[in-house]
Parts: structure tokens; sequence; C-alpha cells
């Protein structure tokens, strides 16, 4: 899945490249091809393995210098998570969404500030949380998306760090000491499956009932996207994100599905930023941070923006390594960075991308329809979307 | 690099496979007989701070304390060995909750050295209170710890509830300031401070308040507030990176007034920042002592023991972090090895330690605290005494 | 509130026109770069960045360990902005050699190159955190040098403008990019290579049929923003005497937040649109507080690109004949 027009000098990094990536080439093509059981078979092959995932036999080798249930839950399903809902406004419509933790940090401070203050319970919280951040997400959405995709990209940025700083200047919401004792989710059921496991009850030690939480949510929020990708918006948004021009002359209302898009990026993020500020007891402004961001879109471009698989596996690794090679940690952004600009130059669709997304970039207009191609004596001309 | 991501990729199927094929073992199981590794007499004691990372400075002078500690125990060849056993936080609430649930499910400490900031310790607190197993923490400060009802968690520091106050006080009595001007740098940690000290000043003073940005490098306009109320003293909530760069400022904006701040700008950060020859009528308030500044034999040969250890001055919390280990370790020696008697232990804890004397009230804060003022001379710090007694020469 | 503004009004104009000549300087890079290119080199904060490092280099190559003056402070002046602009000016010119060249042959997206963007600005800042410890702002740590940071000249006051004193290294910066502006407009409008850069911001395609060689101009572009970051780094080292792996971050975003203000790819407009955020900045937090400063900045430029994306002065090198 290289490019046809090569250029000189990183020809051995691009081979290296290749042979990384041909397995899951591979991978994507057999998967393409798999009859209907085959896939259902390794739908429920893969959430069974991820309800077993949080055992110590397994922890041992995947984490062994911290605790691999609570790694399972923050980084790695927290980024996961994230990344999902990155994906649909990155990855689907085209739009780089540089502020997103925004989006999480309001989810968090909804639940923190509603558990502590008025009392109400997990569940309720959640459904107001989804309502406020998927509402923030149109109120920056409206005035900026009708922005050139660059500009979009600087101002979610600057959203995501006025979110952050307000939170840290305003007193009434705890400023930089944040909320604490922020309540647990109410136990559904004391259940005890196998000795020692109560995936419903929400205690301070266990992180796995917050894993689970976190699981059930993925399921959902994965389904979700793929009905609306098979849907006609995920049409629209693909539209969109090849030629938005042509999208909108086609009698696309490409505004309007832009902000939804938006919206529900926004809503997944609140979602998750709830179920984070239940486990962790205490926030604050902190804990959002503009490399937080940067991480998550990292995620989804190394995994294959577009692609659910691609960006799951991105975000796996991306929360994963770190706590993997604890020692490395310092260089974790280090390699983050380069390996961003790396997948640029020889593998822009990412590791796992869809089958859609490769012919997109093979064409070299893959990564959305905003605006123009780059000056260069071959490009054509611009088209302003303004 | 590349190699990696590959052979990640194979381990990443792995252990997917691994985890299924012991499903029939059924999940994880927190009891149970895993950690069976350890010698029969020996226990282990956690330690939980940054190590690594931005804020290292502040945890690594107690984390070696601690272990300090805990080697000349072990070299004694008591009958419980300890097994010291630090936790990587870099500081990081989110990075401090994976760890303390390991250190309590998996590694099943009996008491921890820690955490050491006060954020971590809001993440960590609940999760220790839980396992029951005691903590105690060289260096959270934060007033709020105590009043969250946690019965095994204990700090071997004043509170900035305590610090503020003393400060406070200093600069009324010592300084004789009417007018003071109080800034932070919007964290936890800064504004706590310097609410603590405001509130102090209530009625005594004049106060004035902004804040800074903590990244940023420019505090002009902070500057020019300082400079247009004209203030007998300004004391700074936060870290000595930023109190150097706002008193290099106010110096080279002709404001000479006196200087003070906390223990997180203690440090020769302070000087070095803001330039020895702007550090001038500058003061630190502290709850510690700091084994590079005494005269007292005591912690004189500690700093020397420390040097010896580390190549390194014992700075900021380095006693601390000894004492905090010292009282583990004499729970131990009594022969609780469990961590329910070892915090029964801690309740009745009384004895002398290095940098003051270690007896906890019931909420885990210390029954009796005292500041000390340090002042900046020349590259170094003076200690000018209890905050209550201390003069400015 | 307003009494603040009032009683501050002389002090925040003084900061306020000197932070934000320091923020036009970074913000022609961006300027320049949109002109020629029309995209966001969002690693230019890392150009700034390293040109900072550049300056304390040079310092302590030179020995310099104090305040100096007369002649000898004029040479350092020149030798540390010419140590600083290499920094800042071989960076640029190597990310777009890294980062962007690629990119640009295979006629790839505007995402694609801020994605890259961001990973090349990430790895840079990363690297440097790794690598120096400007002394005073971290404790030692094994394996990473340790850069004293040395005052370069004695903060005295000049004269009075009603209330507030003008500071000569406040002067310095201000009269500083002035000059530098009056350069690089010079540069754009006089010269050759002006010419060049002005044509390929036009069209690009004509450009190359009127035998303009586009990668020359390119790396020309990314050259002559870097090194003006490099003087904005040097002058900056001067002034507030610190620096830090993340220093470019925050000013790199004001910076381009000028750029868009003043008109995003017009190099007077940067001028102005700099000049312009900082006296907001220092206004608004004489009134709201200090904290509040990033705030203004980054409202600033939402508003600005909902409202008049095409900036004070209007957009484009091309039209507005620089």
């Amino acid at each position: 899945m290289s490019h046809s027009k090569n250029t000189t000098g990183i020809g051995p990094v691009r081979a290296a490249m290749r042979k990384i990536t041909t397995p899951f080439d591979e991978m994507r093509d057999w998967w393409g091809r798999a009859p209907g059981w085959v896939r259902w078979t390794v739908y429920g092959l893969v959430i069974v393995a991820a309800l077993l995932a949080p055992s110590d036999s397994v922890g041992a080798f995947m984490s062994p210098e911290s605790d691999w249930a609570t790694i399972l839950f923050y980084p790695i399903g927290v980024f996961v998570l994230l990344a999902i809902g990155l994906n649909v406004v990155v990855g689907q419509a085209g739009l780089l969404d540089l502020g997103f933790v925004a989006f999480f940090a309001i989810g968090g401070y909804v639940m923190a500030v509603i558990g502590t203050e008025l009392g109400w319970n997990f569940w309720e919280i959640i459904v107001v949380a989804v309502l406020i951040s998927s509402l923030s997400g149109i109120i920056l959405g409206a005035p900026t998306l009708r922005l050139r995709g660059d500009y979009l990209a600087i101002v979610t940025l600057g959203f995501g760090e006025i979110v952050r700083l307000v939170a840290q200047n305003t007193d009434a919401i705890g400023g930089p000491r944040g909320i604490n004792s922020i309540p647990h989710p109410p136990d559904m059921s004391d259940i005890e499956i196998i000795p020692d496991l109560q995936p419903f009850t929400y205690g301070v030690i266990d992180p796995r009932p917050y894993y689970y939480l976190l699981v059930a949510l993925c399921v959902l929020v994965i389904i979700f996207a793929r009905r609306l990708e098979k849907s006609r918006v995920g049409r629209a948004w693909a539209a969109i994100r090849e030629d938005e021009d042509a999208a909108e002359i086609m009698g696309v209302p490409t505004f309007r599905f832009k902000l939804l898009a938006f919206a529900i990026g926004a809503a997944i993020g609140g979602a998750t930023g709830t179920v984070f500020a239940a486990k962790m007891i205490s926030i604050v402004p902190n804990n959002f941070p503009f490399i937080l961001s940067a991480t998550i879109l990292a995620a989804v471009v190394l995994g294959g923006s577009g692609n659910l698989p691609g960006v799951i596996l991105g975000a796996f690794l991306v929360g994963w390594l770190p706590e993997r090679f604890r020692g490395f940690e310092d260089y974790r952004v280090l390699l983050f960075g380069g390996v961003l600009v790396l997948m640029m130059i020889v593998r822009p669709q990412g590791l796992l991308p869809s089958r859609q997304r490769s012919a997109e970039f093979a064409e070299g207009s893959g990564m959305g329809g905003m605006g123009a191609e780059v000056a260069t004596p071959t490009a054509k001309a611009e088209v302003s979307s303004r | 690099m590349r190699r990696n991501i590959f052979r990640l990729g194979g381990a990443l199927a792995l252990g997917t496979a691994l985890s299924l094929g012991l499903a029939a073992c059924g999940g994880g199981s927190g009891d149970g007989s895993s950690g069976g590794g350890e010698a029969a007499g020996t226990v282990k004691v956690g330690f939980l701070g940054a190590l690594t990372g931005e804020n290292a400075g502040i945890a690594i002078p107690p984390h070696n304390g601690a272990k300090l500690a805990f080697d000349e125990y072990n070299k004694t060849n008591p009958k419980t060995k300890i097994e010291y056993v630090p936790y990587d936080s870099q500081g990081l609430p989110e990075q401090a909750t994976p760890l303390a649930t390991k250190a309590v499910r998996e590694d099943k400490i009996v008491a921890m050295v820690g955490p050491a900031f006060s954020g971590e310790s809001k993440n960590v607190g609940p999760i220790l209170e839980e396992a029951k197993v005691p903590s105690v923490s060289a260096s959270a400060t934060a007033v709020d710890l105590a009043q969250q009802g946690w019965k095994y968690w204990h700090r071997v520091v004043a509170n900035d509830g305590a610090q503020g106050p003393a400060a406070a006080e200093f600069l009324t009595r010592a300084m004789k300031a009417k007018k003071i001007f109080i800034v932070d740098d919007s964290q936890e940690y800064s504004a706590g401070l310097a609410d603590a000290v405001d509130a102090t000043l209530k009625g005594k003073a004049t106060v004035n308040r902004d804040k800074v940005d903590q990244q940023g490098s420019d505090y002009a306009s902070t500057v020019n507030k300082i400079k247009a109320f004209n203030p007998d003293a300004v004391f700074f909530g936060g870290y000595y990176a930023q109190a150097g760069r706002l008193l290099k400022q106010l110096r080279q904006a002709d404001v000479q007034a006196p200087f003070m701040s906390g223990d997180g700008s203690l440090d020769a950060g302070l000087i070095e920042g803001a330039g020895e020859a702007n550090a001038t009528d500058t003061y630190i308030a502290c709850p510690c002592v700091l084994g590079s500044a005494s005269d007292d034999p005591e912690v004189k040969d500690f700093a020397q023991r420390y040097k010896a250890a580390f190549n390194a001055d014992a700075q900021i919390y380095a006693t601390e972090g000894y004492d905090a280990a010292t009282a583990i370790i004499d729970a131990i020696k009594a022969g609780n090895t469990d961590a329910e008697k070892i915090n029964e232990f801690l309740k009745t804890y009384s004895k002398k330690g290095v940098s003051k004397d270690i007896k906890f009230a019931p909420n885990g804060e210390l029954s009796t605290s005292s500041i000390f003022v340090y002042a900046v001379k020349g590259k170094d710090y003076t200690l000018l005494g209890d905050s209550k007694t201390a003069s400015v020469q | 509130m307003f009494n603040d503004l009032v009683s501050q009004f002389w002090p925040s104009t003084i900061d306020g026109l000197a932070l934000g000549s320091i923020y036009a300087l970074i913000a022609l890079g961006y300027t320049m770069v949109y002109g020629v290119l029309r995209l966001i080199n969002f690693a230019h904060s890392e150009v700034f960045m390293i040109g900072t490092f550049g300056a304390l280099l040079t310092l302590n190559i030179l020995g310099v360990t104090g305040p100096v003056s007369g002649l000898t402070f004029v040479g350092v002046l020149f030798l540390i902005a010419a140590g600083a602009m290499i920094a800042s000016g071989g960076t640029a010119v190597l990310l777009e050699l890294v980062a962007y060249r690629r990119l640009r042959k295979k006629g790839a997206s505007r995402l694609a190159f801020l994605i890259s963007a961001i990973g090349a600005s990430l790895f840079l800042q990363e690297l440097f955190a790794l690598v120096v410890i400007p002394e005073g702002f971290d404790r030692p740590q094994a394996g990473r040098i340790q850069v004293p940071v040395p005052a370069l000249m004695e903060k005295e006051p000049l004269f009075s403008i009603g209330d507030a004193v003008v500071r000569n290294d406040k002067l310095l910066v201000f009269v500083g990019a002035i000059v530098m502006m009056i350069v690089l407009d010079l540069i754009v409008n006089r010269t050759r290579i002006g010419r060049g850069i002005r044509a390929t911001a036009q069209n690009p395609e004509s450009a190359v049929l009127m035998g303009v060689n586009i990668d020359r101009v390119v790396l020309m572009t990314f050259l002559i923003g870097g090194a003006m970051a490099g003087i904005a780094a040097a002058l900056y080292v001067v002034e507030f005497e610190n620096t830090q792996f993340f220093v470019g971050f925050l000013l790199g975003i004001k910076a381009f937040t000028a750029a868009v203000m003043g008109g995003i790819g017009n190099l007077r407009g940067a001028l102005v649109g700099g000049l312009a955020l900082g006296l907001i900045e220092a206004y608004g937090t004489s009134m709201l507080g200090s904290e509040w400063q990033h705030v203004i900045a980054f409202s600033i430029l939402v508003l600005v690109l909902m409202f008049r994306p095409t900036g004070i002065l209007g957009e484009s090198l091309q039209q507005a004949r620089a």
C-alpha cells in the first residue's frame, strides 16, 4: 500500500515500514473476504478476550511494574474510548480537532460538580454530561466549522486550553485544587461471578468493575459508530472528507453534518470523562493537558484514522507501550512525535486503515477535503472553501 | 523502534492467547497466594512519589532519606527484613493510582512512605484506606488531606494551614509588614498556601493578590501591580523556579521589598534563577529541617551519612523521609509485621526523630508542628529559627 | 477593575509593546510560510525555542557570566543574535527538508502537513527536555546538560512616560523588532529572492514557468522566517534571562494569533497583530488579573477567526505587496 510516486532518500525506511504493515494489510484483506459467521465469531472472541484481559496472569506479562487492571482502565480503556470519539471527528468527517481533551474535561467536571454538589447518581449524571458536552461541541463548532481545516485545528487547540485554564482560574469549581470525593456509581448488584470479582460493585481498590463499564460503553459506542458509518450520515461524512466542495454541490448539507460529527465526538469524549472522574475520585485541571489531545490524535493517526479496529489498536498501543516499558517513558513523547512525522511520509493511512481510506490516500487526497493541496509545481489551483 | 512495534504486535497476540488459555483459572484474584516469592521474615514497604519527571526534585530527597533508613536497618540483620519498593508516580495522579493499586493488591506492602505530593494523595488515600495500609508522607502538605477522615494516613510535616499562618505571622511580627502582596501560580499547592497566608493576614495587614502563569516567563503585569501597590513585603506561594523568575523581575523593576515564600521554594534553584544579587532580603518558611543548613549535631550527622550514601546534599524533606521510614521501622522492630498492627503502633508512636518530635494526632497530623524560617545568604540558606521566635538580622 | 487599568495604563502599554514585539517577530515565520505555502507551520514554536538555546549556547561559548556594557554589549548582542538565527534558521530549514518536502512533492493535504508538524514539534520539545536543563529551572539530573543562564545587560530605567519607567531592555526589544521588520520588508521587496518569494506566493505555477526554483524559494522562506524567530529568541533571552523546552508552545500560539489578527500572509500585519495582541493582553491582565492572560489571547484567536478571519490588514503576501 505504498505510494507510486516514490521520493528519494527514504527507500529503506519505506521498505522496513512495508514489512511491518504488510501483515496488517493482509489481515484486513482477509477480513474483507471473511464470511459472516467468521466475523461474528471474531467479534465474540474479542469481547471475551476483553472481559478476561484484567487477569493477573496476563498482567504479569503486560505490565509487570504496575497494576494491570488499573492500567486497562486508564490509560488504555480511556484512550480507546476517546480515540473512538475523536475518530468520528478526524477519521470520518476529516476535521482536525486538537482540543478534544476539552470534552473529556467537561464530562469529568460535570460528573464531579453534580456528583458532589447535587448528589445525583452516576447514571443520571452521565446522561447530563453527554448532553452538556455535545452542546459545548455544537457551541464551539457552530461558529468555527465554516473555517478552513487548519484554522479549525488551531481554534480547537485554543478551546482546549481555554477550558483547562478557566477550570484552573474558577474557584467555584475548586480552581487548581480541583474537586475531591467524587461519588462512585451505585452498585448494580453485589453478584460475585468468580471468587473475589464483583463486576457490578464500584469500590475504590478494584478497578475491574470500572473497566467492564468502559468495555460496555466501548461496545455500545462502536455499534453506534458502525451504524452511523454505514448510514446516510457516514456516506455524507466520507463525501465531505474527500471533497467538501463537491459534496456541497451534490446537495450534502456539509455544515450540518460537520456539526453532527463534532457533537457526536464531543458526546463520546464527555461520557469518557464521566467514567474517568467517577473512578479517579479526585480530578484537577492538570488531568486535562494539551498533550493528552495530541496523544489521542497520535493514537488515531497511528492506528489508521477512519477505521475502528485500527483506531482501537492505535489507542491500545499508545496507552500500553509506555506502561510496559516504564524505563522508556521519558522518551514516549519523543517517539510519538517521530512516529507522527514518519507516518505522514511513508504511511499516512495508519497501521490498519480501511480499504476505502487506503484508496483515498493512494490518490493523495485522503486527509480530508478541506481546502487545496499545497503549492507545488504540479498542484492544482486553490479552491477555497470560504 | 520499528522492529519493536512488530514484536509487540506478536506479544499482543500472545497476551490475548494467554488470557484465553487461562480462562479456566478464572480472572484475576487480588488475594490468594500471589507474590509467593517472598522469603520468610521479609515485609515490603513502598514509596510512592515522583522519582522522574519535572517535579522529581521534591520527591527524591525523601525517597533517599527513607532508603537510607531501610538500608541501615537491614544492615543490622534484624529478624524481619524490609524490602523497600519505590513506585515512580511522576507526581501524576493518573500514574499514582495504578501503582498504588498494584502495591496493595499484588505486592502486598505493609506500609508506605508517601505519597509525596498532595495531588496524588487525594487519589491514592482512598485506596490505601480501603486496603487498610498505613502511609506516612514526608512531603504532602495540603490542609484538606487530614480532613478526609482517613485512619491509615499520616504525615511527618506540618501542613500548609500551619505553614501559611506561621509565614504570615513572621511577616507581621518579625518584618513589621503592614502592606503585603500575595502572589501564587495557580497550582494546587501554591493556591492553598497563598490562601492560608491571606486568611491569617485578614485584619492585620492590607493585602492585595495576583497570580502568575506557571509556564510563563513574563511576569510584567504582576510586577506592575506590585510596584503600584508598593508593599512592605511580597509573599509567593509556589515552587522555586517561578519564585526565582518573579523575584528577579521584581528586583529588576526596582521593587526592593522583602520576599517570602514557602517550602516549595526552598531550593538553591531559587537563588540561581533570581541571581545571587537579586536574592536579597529573601525568606522561606518551611516545616522542614534542612539537613544542610542546620547546626544540630544529630541533623549534621544525618546529613553526612546521607551525603556518603547518595553523593548529594540532604535537600528538602530528606530528614522527613528518614523519620517517616524510621517510624515504620520501629513498628516492625516491635514485632508488628502486618499493616493493621503497624497502623495501631503508629497511633501510639512517640519519638524524637532527626527532624522533629514524631507523634501523630488521631487524624494523622503531627500533634505538634513547628515551622522554621530560612534566609538566603550568598548562594545558600541559613536557618533563622522557629517562626515564632526567629528574627531578621 | 477599570481603576486598575487607568492606574497601570502606561506601565501596561510599555510591557505590552515589548512582549508584542516578540510576538510579532515570531509571527513573521508563520505568516511567511503561510503566504508561500498556505500552511500553518505548527512547529515554528520549536524554531523559536531552539533559537533561545542557540543564544544561550553562544553566551556560554563567549564566556559571558554577568552584565556587560558599552561596545562589548553591542558585540555580544550581535553574536548571540547570529547564534540564535543560525539555530532557528537551521531548525526551520531542517523542518522543511525532513517533515514537509516529501509531503509537498506528494501533494499531500494540509492536514497531513499539520500532523507532521505537530509530530515534529513534540519531538523537538521532548528532545530538548531530555538533553538540557537551564540553570535555576530544574534540579541537576544525571545525563542532562546544565546550561547557565547569565544576565547580559544591567537593566536600568532610561526615561519616564507618565508614571511609567521605560527600561533599556524593553526599549531594546521594541527597537530591535522594528529594525528587523524594516530589514525584512527590504529583503522581500527589493531583492531577487524576495521577488521569488512574492511570485511564488501569488501563483506557484506561473512562478515555475517564469524560472523560479520553487524548492529554493521555499527553503529561503523557511530560513528567513526562522531567522526572524532567532532574533526574537535572542531578544527574549536578553530580556527575560530564561528559557525552557516548553517556552515555544504558548508563545507560538500567541504569535500565530498575532499573525491571524494582522492578516496571515501579510508581513506588516504581523507587526500590527503582534503589538495589538501584546497590548490587549497587557490591558486585559491589568483589569482581570494575570491568570487570565492566556484565556484572553485564546479568546481573541477564536473571535478573530470567527468574525474576521482575514485579519486587520487583510490576508496575503501577494496582493498587499508584502
